[in-house]
């Protein structure tokens, strides 16, 4: 297999500078440095370029899998991807060092045409197996941030309201899938627990559709607290949604449904006031 | 052979299961229900699950049915103080219990049967 030749390596210490350059300007002319600041990029470039001239220079195979190289392209995609930069954007970096590289290498080459051809190609394949790279640690880090941000949606999502003396509250808003009337289900049913809250109110107006799948997982919650031992409105019940599930067919008639927030509140009240003077 | 205690409380009957069920204690249990309250003609029966963390089908038919026979007897049957993760696990297996009451607490449990008995 060819391997990366001293002169290239030699050509490419001497010119730093020279190539920092073009490859700014290469990166600039394609917007890759989009909320970068001027001074950042350049430190990124030529820290990039000194850490690739010595770990080509340390590493025996011309693939150059310099552990140092690779750490350093993993926390410049991070930082590319928290500042919202799109995975193109990211790879460029790498890929636009091209240009200038081999204008160089062909420079220096020009009278070995053989030797030329076969530097390239070296040069091409290691550019080429970094930007996969980089690529790659980009997508690892998107995918954090996603993970992250479903976490906190979801978390945010639950917000248990204790309403009156024995009555919780929980607004719902957004579409239910299963794993959120889940986290729904499981909070709520803990909260009760905690509190020894008599009655819970799901207050549907924020849900855009109801469905069969929304209508099941409201059937679910309202049976686990039934069997825990307390009651369960349903309210914010609007006149689209009612026609949605008398069209579908679904039966709600285990359920006790109000229109409003304030209607149900006013009936658990008046059910906690029956249940203390019949206990009183 | 290992039990459940069932103790009696006036004229109810208070179990509290404390240990993990396991199909042969569900079916004493049943048992040694049945012939406690037929001897004791308790009103009432009051069964604590608050310490039960796991349930099966099985397990949970098995409260169904105790709750159920023990009506025909003429003792008003309460299931009280299940945790979130047994109510969620009941309804993902089709267990609605219907006909089961429930309560929160052993507390809140008493003042219902109590209320039931007096009605009636």
């Amino acid at each position: 297999m060819a391997t990366l030749q001293g002169s290239t390596l030699e050509a490419i210490k001497n010119n730093q500078d020279q190539l920092l350059d073009q490859w700014i300007n290469s990166l600039e002319s394609n917007g890759a440095t989009r909320n970068l600041k001027e001074h950042e990029l350049r430190q990124q470039t030529s820290g990039f370029l000194q850490l690739l001239a010595n770990g080509l220079q340390q590493a025996d195979d011309a693939t150059g899998n310099a552990e140092e190289v690779r750490r350093f392209l993993e926390k410049l995609s991070a930082s590319r991807a928290q500042l919202g930069h799109d995975s193109h954007q990211t790879a460029y970096f790498i890929f636009a060092l091209k240009g200038p590289l081999f204008s160089l290498l062909q420079r220096v080459y020009a009278d070995q045409p053989a030797l030329l051809a076969e530097q390239l190609l070296v040069v091409s394949e290691l550019l080429d197996s970094l930007g996969m790279h980089t690529v790659r640690a980009y997508q690892i880090t998107r995918e954090a941030v996603i993970r992250r941000q479903q976490e906190e949606l979801l978390e945010l999502s639950t917000p248990v309201v204790k309403l009156w003396d024995g009555v919780l509250a929980l607004p719902l808003i957004g579409t239910l899938d299963s794993q959120r009337s889940q986290t729904v289900m499981e909070s709520l049913l803990q909260r009760i627990v905690d509190t020894g809250a008599e009655i819970a109110i799901i207050d549907i107006t924020g849900v855009p559709t109801v469905d069969t799948l929304v209508a099941q997982h409201l059937l679910k919650t309202v049976t686990a607290i039934r069997l825990m031992g307390a009651d369960c409105i349903i309210s914010g019940v609007r006149p689209q949604i009612a026609q949605t599930i008398v069209h579908l067919g679904l039966d709600l008639s285990s359920i006790t449904t109000k229109a409003n927030l304030a209607d149900a509140l006013k009936l658990a009240i008046k059910r906690l006031d029956v249940g203390d003077s019949a206990r009183g | 052979m290992e039990r459940i205690p069932i103790l009696q409380m006036g004229e109810f009957l208070l179990v509290t299961i404390q240990v993990d069920m396991h199909d042969q204690l569900a079916l004493n249990l049943q048992e040694d229900l049945t012939d406690r309250i037929s001897r004791t003609s308790a009103r009432g029966v009051l069964i604590d699950i608050s310490a039960l963390d796991m349930v099966d089908s099985f397990i949970g038919r098995m409260i169904a049915s105790i709750s159920g026979l023990s009506r025909i007897m003429d003792a008003e049957t309460m299931v009280v103080g299940m945790q979130p993760a047994v109510a969620i696990t009941l309804v993902e297996l089709g267990l609605t219990l219907p006909g089961v009451s429930t309560a929160l607490n052993v507390e809140r449990g008493m003042q219902v049967l109590r209320k039931r008995v007096a009605g009636r």
